[in-house]
């Protein structure tokens, strides 16, 4: 079904989507609507695809290059099972966001510009994901970020766009670390594709300048995905953003462009070795007691959930640094949980503004008796946010620390566990504030938000019940296990890739 | 020393650059130094290809230039390509400043700061 020639379609198909929104706009309003929606129920159903497709050819990958030059030449595109395992996170999170924006966009004006924009970072997250190319790599990943700086701004009131430019200035020193990585890979290797990078390093060694390069990715993507010590952008930029928006960048952008772009150029190109091992876990366990200690004590909703982000962030680093097969299955699968239980949890924070107009939560209270779909899917996504059995995040956050035991990671487990009473911790905070107690004399005209954006939640809602079903053998191999094998293989060989 | 020498140099312009973003106060002076980090890092790209007393990598029918002699043609089409979101980056960024002027009267950061960091 997914041959080589429907390969360029993932990035294609929300490419056009965005250039036509423009067309539309001006004349036909609802036409955006449908071409948003079109668009990106395309390229999740081409995902969907891809797995199929992938299972049935016994994960062997699908590569194609680009203008049929051959491959250390031209630019080659590869669908491996990471690659599809992302692709269905990311467009599967996108799909219902673009359902939710649907009513919560009323708010603010030019639709056509907010789906242009969704549309281009849809595009530049998607090539990431289906490059073979390092250099394309970085030209995909400043298309999103570039697109996610101006969505960040769309409000364009006062602090979203301080915020804007923080983030700006932030993510392009990222960008410049990252193409200067690219450019001591380049002088060592004399390629840019990856798969003949890897070899070439196998031969010659890594040498000062690999490692150089190395360093320079992991503060790069680091910064992209918002790792403890390069963090300070993330809580400004991620609340600032309409609801959709911060759904989209902590639940999939800060994945596909920092965690999954650093592992496959760790494990996959470089090669991963006990030092970057350790360093990656240490970075994790940094972000995670981080990120959950400053999301204690915020009383502003978003922001508290921005924080969490750097936190689960640092549980999905933590897991890839141990390096097993164990530990990078539960690094991936608590990647796919939290894209989405943290998107579903801004989309509530969207619907309580939407209908309150206020995130501060002493300014909430007894909302649970006046918006039962949102009360309860925020419920179920902090439960599962929360590793409580039997919702998704406990299995994801189990073989995760589960991983770190097996590894005689004492200190690594122990605080795996803390941090997830933490967090659970914090969410009853937002439990407690916002849904229960009496409802307050100014709230008494709340009502639910409209029918679109409760099927985006309740859609979200059931994958975090269920989440956990896809651990089950038959199902695991599918979807997880082929992802988790093309990390664990090591290195990539030419042969596999250029097939 | 010597031949390590120029990228020394690209190295410090790129710290000069990353010094400017983080210790001026306007928000012009931030856009410039994130500009003069871009360039470290074309240039750097472009020192990379470069060979002494290389000559342009064109064949031509007429006389016959061994490709030892050119310098590497690839970093060249990629510092195109990295100018070009440098552009991109640099016009956004102008643009939020001016919006931010309308709203605040001032460049300055210090003044600018709604957020709690």
């Amino acid at each position: 079904m997914i041959g080589p020639n429907t390969l360029p379609l993932f990035v294609a198909i929300p490419l056009a989507g965005a250039f036509i929104c423009p067309l539309l706009g001006k004349r036909v309003k609802s036409a955006v609507d449908a071409v948003g929606i079109m668009a990106v129920l395309g390229v999740f159903a081409l995902s969907i695809f891809a797995v199929i497709t992938l299972e049935g050819r016994d994960y062997s990958p699908i590569s194609v290059t680009a203008g049929g030059w051959p491959a250390p030449y031209g630019i080659q595109m590869v669908l491996d099972g990471l690659t599809a395992f992302m692709l269905v996170t990311v467009n599967f999170v996108a799909l219902l966001v673009a359902i939710y924006s649907l009513s919560y966009m009323d708010r603010y004006t030019s639709r056509w510009k907010y789906f242009t924009l969704f549309l281009l970072m849809l595009a530049g997250m998607n090539g990431v994901l289906i490059t073979g190319d390092i250099f394309n790599l970085f030209v995909f990943l400043e298309i999103a970020s570039i697109a996610s700086y101006a969505l960040v701004a769309f409000g364009t009131e006062k602090h979203e766009l301080e915020a804007a430019f923080r983030y700006a200035v932030m993510g392009s020193i990222g960008s410049l670390l990252i193409l200067m990585g690219i450019t001591l890979i380049y002088s060592r290797a004399s390629t840019l594709n990856m798969a003949h990078i890897a070899q070439r390093l196998q031969v010659f060694g890594m040498g000062r300048t690999g490692l150089a390069a190395l360093v320079l990715f992991v503060a790069g993507f680091g910064l992209k995905s918002a790792l403890v010590p390069f963090h300070a952008w993330l809580p400004d930029a991620h609340p600032s953003a309409p609801a959709p928006i911060s759904a989209m960048l902590s639940g999939v952008l800060i994945k596909s462009l920092g965690v999954y772009a650093l592992a496959r150029l760790v494990f996959n190109v470089l090669g991963i070795t006990p030092h970057i091992s350790s360093a990656l876990m240490a970075l994790g366990a940094l972000s995670m007691v981080v990120g959950a200690i400053l999301a204690m004590n915020q009383w502003d909703l978003k922001r508290l959930l921005a924080y969490s982000s750097i936190s689960q962030i640092g549980y999905i680093v933590l897991g890839l640094g141990v390096g097993t097969p164990l530990g990078i299955l539960g690094g991936l699968f608590h990647l796919f949980n939290h894209s989405v239980f943290k998107s579903l949890l801004f989309l509530d924070s969207g619907s309580i503004e939407y209908s309150v107009g206020s995130r501060d939560l002493r300014e909430m209270g007894g909302l649970g008796k006046r918006m039962r779909v949102t009360s309860w899917t925020t419920l179920s996504a902090s439960m599962s946010i929360s590793g409580v059995p039997p919702f998704a995040g406990f299995w994801s956050k189990l073989l995760i620390i589960m991983a770190c035991i097996q590894e005689k990671q004492w200190v690594y487990a122990i605080v795996a566990v803390a941090i997830s009473i933490v967090t659970l911790a914090y969410f009853l905070k937002v439990t407690r504030f916002a849904f229960l107690g009496t409802v307050r004399d100014t709230l008494r005209g709340v009502i639910e938000v409209p029918a679109f954006m409760r099927i985006a939640m309740v859609g979200l809602a059931m994958v975090c019940i269920l989440g956990g079903l896809l651990l089950i053998p038959g199902i695991r191999e599918a979807f997880l296990g082929g992802a988790a094998n093309a990390l664990s293989a090591g290195v990539i060989i030419p042969g596999e890739m250029g097939r | 020393m010597s031949s390590y020498m120029p990228y020394m140099l690209c190295f410090v312009l790129f710290c000069i650059g990353i010094f400017a973003v983080f210790s001026k106060k306007s928000l012009i002076k931030i856009i410039v130094g994130l500009a003069i980090s871009e360039y470290a890092a074309n240039l750097f790209l472009i020192l990379v290809g470069y060979k002494m007393g290389g000559r342009a990598p064109i064949f031509s029918p007429t006389e016959t230039i061994s490709p030892d002699l050119m310098v590497d043609p690839l970093p060249q089409a990629l510092v195109l390509t990295s100018i070009v979101i440098g552009l991109a980056i640099t016009a956004f960024l102008v643009a939020i400043a001016m919006r931010l002027y309308e709203k605040y009267g001032t460049f300055d950061v210090t003044k600018i700061r709604e957020l709690r960091g």
